[in-house]
């Protein structure tokens, strides 16, 4: 076994002794399932109409009720985590590479980190959803333009962090020693210097998934998220609203699936974070 | 020159720099919309006539760069341009709506900042009872809790069915200063409690960080009260993460407030650039964008110029 390997496995098996990050890990891998077999997991097809059965309170039939259409909220709860994974997978994805590529011209080349020290600056002013709907309001709103905006809004976040460990790495004398070798330096970059960034962006790409979900959720409750016919979590809040009074459970399950999926994402970055960086263990 | 003015120049030109580079960013999102901003704007039932004058108003028929300079020199006199469906000035527009979000961000920050100081304290002090781990797992919680949801749940509770307090709005016109503060009531506990959860956090990190530190022991050793070592001495020297965190908090109470607002119809500024946003109002999100950036630039300049005051080993 590769030095490699061995030190992922002691890694999984330190991470899987915290109780917590084996909390959320099992939380995020029930919502990926349920999201990725969607069809044959949904007691009912997620826009099935039944004006007879609108407006129902939980049952053995729907155990989350129907909505105004007599629509299952269990079933429509369960295809809105497919939009709400894929948009928050696409997000990581963009603002991983936007964020790679910028923190690394940053902490690497020393002539470059001056202005995109700035240009990072500047952008992390904006709050995140303010600067996500203007975006979307610029590019229109589809699945497309959601993860595009919230892509760049998130990718300072990394680069951030990216710029900081190329900082450190820079000096270490392994690459040092690979540039005085003369291997050209997109070689370096990344056979020496990306492989060994790959836990602090690991850490904080965790994060940005958690974020970019509730950003998500946000941006479709207002009405400028995905426009698509699936249901979101954040649209089927928004729809529920208007019967608050006389059905409550069309607040309470959408929000319930929002906070078990974040929180799931919170506890494995936690634990992540702590297994990456042990000084932090210490203050736990 | 004085440490002091000369850190608060430097941190002034940084500001000066990071202001110019936002309303850049700012010019640029709304040019990167694709096809014509007039027309999108106009809508479908426009003539080619309407989308001219209109393209004429908003100076999109002048070549981009003169644009961008008629933009930053607007800036430097305050000009934020001319909402197109308000018909008023955004700069107007953006004071008529102030006070519910000034009033909701100043609330929401007292709340969380209620919670999170003594629980986070507290918490490192009982580091690993009961008391620590409930915190750790609430905050936990808190910070997975969308602020919009939780305020829908608040008005489930406590104005539909307790009829505490009242569930949207903001008052009449002629309200007074108590009844709009019930109005905010709700909105600033929703988006407070969950902000509460990173300032816990923070606080119970940066007081972990000091208790441990030899004045603290030392302060100890020389037999001063446990409410003595942990107030003045730990909490005094663990201030600069803390006041990081609020000032972060404030912005991320902004970005909290343009959802909250929406759900409790606060007319604020939040409500303001989401129908701007609904309506294609261009001018209305762009000014919104660069007045909260510049107040988030605004507040980080405070927070770095009250590092100096709390520990005076800061330098800038």
């Amino acid at each position: 076994m590769s030095a490699a390997a061995a030190s992922f496995l002691a890694g999984s098996r330190q991470l899987l002794r915290n109780p917590a990050v084996l909390m959320g890990a099992a939380i995020l891998v029930l919502v990926v399932m349920a999201a990725l077999l969607a069809p044959l997991v949904a007691p009912y097809a997620p826009n099935k109409l039944s004006i007879a059965n609108k407006l129902q309170s939980p049952s053995l039939l729907h155990p989350f009720g129907t909505d105004e259409f007599g629509r299952d909220i269990l079933s429509r709860a369960i295809f809105a985590g497919r939009v709400s994974l894929m948009v928050s997978l696409g997000v990581v994805a963009l603002s991983t590479v936007l964020g790679v590529i910028l923190g690394v011209a940053a902490g690497f080349f020393k002539s470059l980190d001056a202005p995109i020290s700035r240009l990072l600056d500047a952008m992390m002013s904006f709050p995140d959803i303010l600067l996500a709907i203007a975006l979307v309001a610029a590019l229109g709103p589809s699945l497309t333009t959601v993860i595009i905006a919230l892509g760049i809004t998130y990718a300072p976040r990394l680069a951030r962090i990216v710029r900081g460990s190329t900082l450190v790495l820079r000096e270490m004398p392994y690459i040092e020693a690979a540039i005085t070798l003369g291997l050209p330096t997109w070689q370096v970059l990344v056979r020496h210097l990306l492989l060994n960034l790959a836990s602090p962006i690991l850490v904080q790409a965790t994060f940005v998934f958690a974020s970019a979900m509730l950003a998500e959720a946000s941006l479709s409750f207002l009405g400028v998220g995905v426009s698509t016919d699936m249901p979101t979590w954040g649209t089927m809040l928004a729809s529920g609203r208007e019967y608050m009074n006389s059905a409550p459970w069309l607040m309470v399950f959408p929000g319930l699936a929002i906070v078990a999926s974040v929180l799931s994402l919170q506890l494995l970055g936690d634990g992540l974070r702590d297994l990456v960086d042990p000084r932090l263990t210490k203050e736990r | 020159m004085n440490r002091i003015v000369r850190a608060m120049l430097g941190r002034l030109a940084g500001m000066a720099l990071v202001l110019v580079i936002v309303a850049t960013v700012v010019f640029v999102i709304v040019r990167v919309t694709p096809g014509d901003p007039a027309a999108v704007m106009l809508g479908s039932d426009a003539t080619p006539q309407d989308i001219a004058d209109l393209r004429s108003r908003m100076g999109l028929d002048a070549p981009l760069i003169v644009q961008y300079g008629q933009f930053m020199l607007g800036l430097l006199r305050g000009d934020l341009g001319q909402s197109i469906f308000l018909g008023q000035s955004v700069g107007q527009a953006l004071l008529a709506r102030a006070e519910p979000t000034f009033f909701l961000t100043l609330f929401s920050i007292l709340i969380a900042c209620a919670i999170a100081l003594p629980v986070g304290v507290l918490s490192a002090v009982k580091r690993g009872t009961v008391f620590d781990q409930i915190v750790v797992t609430l905050t936990m919680i808190a910070s997975s809790v969308p602020s919009f949801w939780l305020g829908l749940m608040l008005i489930q509770v406590f104005a539909v069915s307790m009829g505490l307090f009242p569930a949207s709005g903001y008052g009449g016109p002629d309200s007074g200063f108590f009844e709009r503060l019930q109005h905010l009531v709700l909105p600033a506990v929703a988006l407070g409690v969950v902000n509460s959860a990173l300032i816990t956090r923070f606080t119970r990190a940066a007081m972990l960080d000091v208790l441990g530190d030899d004045y603290v022991r030392t302060a100890r050793a020389k037999g001063a009260t446990e409410r003595r070592v942990v107030l003045k001495h730990a909490l005094r020297n663990a201030l600069v993460p803390i006041i990081t965190v609020i000032g972060l908090s404030v912005a991320m109470l902004v970005a909290g407030a343009v959802v909250t607002e929406t759900v409790f119809g606060l007319p604020g500024i939040g409500n303001l650039v989401v129908s701007a946003v609904l309506r294609r109002d261009y001018p209305v999100i762009q000014g919104t964008l660069l007045v909260v950036a510049a107040i988030y630039v605004l507040i980080n300049f405070v927070v770095d110029m009250l590092y100096i005051l709390v520990d005076p080993r800061v330098r800038l």
